[in-house]
């Protein structure tokens, strides 16, 4: 195993119930850097990154962080050990205040005085929203505020790892900008970075790395910037879905 | 700091108060109306003090706990036998005398109702979590299996509960006469509320159970066990229906092994009105059931057996998810 790489999946499988969705996925996602996870809908994606995060067991295969085997943890001891997910539908707690997701997330503050008062600055600063609806219901935000509120909880605490899947989806071009300088911003503090994507442009301007996925395995894996100057390797590869 | 906030939805709340005003009329007397609506408070802070645990259990994992009844009637039949020993402190006419029989009564009745719902969890609800139709069964079997348990230890007959010597009797107000327990009933459950609700406010472990009744998957996803959380929760709630228990069978002075069954069917009314895994949902429904309770036991007494039903379809077709429905749900 490659000590470079943070993240590391070999030959998973995955059973939900019945079907068969990822067939043995070999990925690798190199520390520091922004590793972008391609491939058309039901491509097994988010299947992928459920099953890092355990919600969904692999049936067979490994999972190592860190150089450690993860494959049979559970959801907490693995988010536990500094790996931060923001699932597709944002997993924002609509009930509760944006402070309240916030301070869940922050599993050392008991109360909203501990929380990290610099660090809290700082993600106010990559996304004022969280700012200016602090006391406000989560639920009540649009939904480029929410996937704001969802990175940022994310973030709340420093991470090694933060997996994101579809960031910009549903998002407004404005939004989605605000979104590149925020992740362009935590890659240069040192986190590493796993998102899923569908948007092309959004994966090229941001993207390290890049696997691309199809019918449950990773069919091409590189440097994006290989990929993004390759048109034809585009099509090939991602139809014209993207 | 630039902050926004939003409004409270207050028409649920609204529902109490408005339903004590329209039967005014139709009672005609103001002083029976008091009596009536403070029959109805005390009533309601009853099964709110039974049914908040179980609306938790229900939203933290989706658990649809049966046999919460029974520990509704162990918390009362324990009662029995720790007040039985205190005759010197209950048959005192001084409250605060009364206070030191009862207090530990409750808590004794609150821990076995604890200790027993850990158990509960671990052998009769864990094993299926996530089949609501065998949860339905296990519990309902559970329940029973309680209900015999408590007929080998205390007898199958119905046991006298009697209050306290000064607890007894009416306080007179005008021309209205209000018992006395009825206003300790209100203050005990104001007091359990409470607590109830600073501790889901203001506390992470507050937040967490918030959380997890919305999304369980991304409080584990956060790094927080939900299982454990669902233990204590289950053992808080099984500890308050035992209060409760107490509560209830001092209010009808006497407790029988079948008295968690007859409650049962009140609080899953009040958890539905309420809002599947909402606290202050479970606080509305049960003020208007036990108001709705005295109103129509008073003014139509053959209908007051169903009143209760009526107004669970009203405010499910005003509101399908409850008064407070929880979001994600």
């Amino acid at each position: 195993m490659n000590a470079s790489n943070l993240l590391t999946l070999s030959g998973v499988h995955t059973h939900i119930e019945a079907y068969h969705i990822l067939h043995g996925v070999t990925l690798q996602v190199p520390r520091g850097q922004l590793t972008m996870l391609l491939g058309r809908n039901g491509a097994g994606k988010t299947t992928t990154l459920r099953t890092i995060m355990g919600l969904w067991k692999a049936s067979k295969g490994s999972v190592h962080f860190n150089g450690q085997d993860i494959t049979a943890m559970n959801t907490p001891e693995i988010a536990g050990m500094n790996i931060a997910y923001v699932p597709e539908n944002m997993g924002i707690f609509s009930d509760l205040t944006v402070k309240e997701n916030m301070l869940l997330a922050a599993r050392k503050a008991g109360n909203a005085r501990q929380m990290d008062e610099a660090r809290l600055k700082w993600i106010f600063g990559l996304f004022p929203a969280v700012e200016t609806f602090w006391n406000h219901p989560a639920g009540k935000l649009s939904g480029g505020q929410k996937q704001m509120l969802a990175v940022a909880r994310a973030i709340v605490e420093p991470r090694e790892l933060l997996i994101v899947d579809e960031p910009s989806k549903g998002l407004a071009p404005a939004i989605i900008n605000n979104m590149i300088d925020a992740f362009a911003q935590l890659k240069a503090s040192g986190v590493t970075l796993l998102l899923v994507e569908q948007n092309i442009n959004f994966a090229k301007r941001l993207g390290d790395t890049v696997a691309v996925m199809d019918n449950g395995v990773v069919v091409h894996s590189g440097a994006m910037k290989e990929l993004a100057e390759d048109e034809a390797l585009q099509k090939s590869l991602l139809g014209l879905a993207l | 700091m630039k902050t926004k906030t939003t409004e409270f939805d207050w028409k649920p709340l609204a529902l109490v108060p408005a339903l004590a005003l329209v039967v005014w009329p139709f009672i005609g007397s103001g002083s029976t109306w008091v009596t009536l609506t403070v029959a109805g408070l005390a009533m309601g802070m009853i099964i709110f003090v039974i049914a908040s645990g179980l609306t938790l259990v229900f939203g933290l994992m989706d658990v649809l706990n049966f046999g919460h009844g029974v520990f509704i009637a162990l918390g009362a039949f324990v009662a029995t036998s720790v007040l039985a020993t205190m005759g010197d402190w209950t048959g005192s006419d001084q409250l605060w005398r009364n206070m030191v029989a009862v207090l530990p009564a409750m808590l004794v009745a609150m821990l076995v109702a604890g200790v027993v719902g850990l158990a509960f969890e671990r052998f009769i609800v864990r094993p299926v979590y996530g089949f609501h139709l065998k949860q339905i069964l296990i519990t309902m079997g559970g329940m029973i299996i309680g209900e015999e348990l408590i007929k080998v230890i205390w007898g199958p007959l119905q046991i006298p509960m009697p209050l306290p010597q000064a607890m007894r009797g009416s306080l007179i107000m005008g021309d209205a006469a209000i018992e006395k327990y009825r206003v300790i009933a209100v203050i005990v459950g104001m007091f359990v509320f409470g607590v109830l609700a600073w501790t889901l406010s203001r506390t992470k472990i507050g937040l967490l159970i918030r959380a997890g009744v919305q999304d369980r998957e991304m409080v584990e996803s956060l790094g927080y066990r939900i299982r454990l959380l669902f233990v204590g929760v289950f053992v808080v709630g099984s500890a308050l229906a035992g209060l409760g228990g107490v509560m209830w069978g001092l209010y009808q002075q006497n407790v029988t092994p079948q008295m968690g069954a007859q409650v049962n069917v009140l609080i899953f009314i009040v958890i539905i009105i309420g809002g599947l895994g909402s606290t202050g949902g479970a606080l509305i429904g049960a003020l208007l059931v036990g108001l709705m309770a005295n109103y129509t036991g008073f003014l139509l007494p053959k209908v007051a057996l169903f009143s209760n039903i009526a107004l669970m379809v009203a405010i499910l077709l005003w509101r399908p998810q409850g008064v407070y429905p929880v979001t994600n749900r």
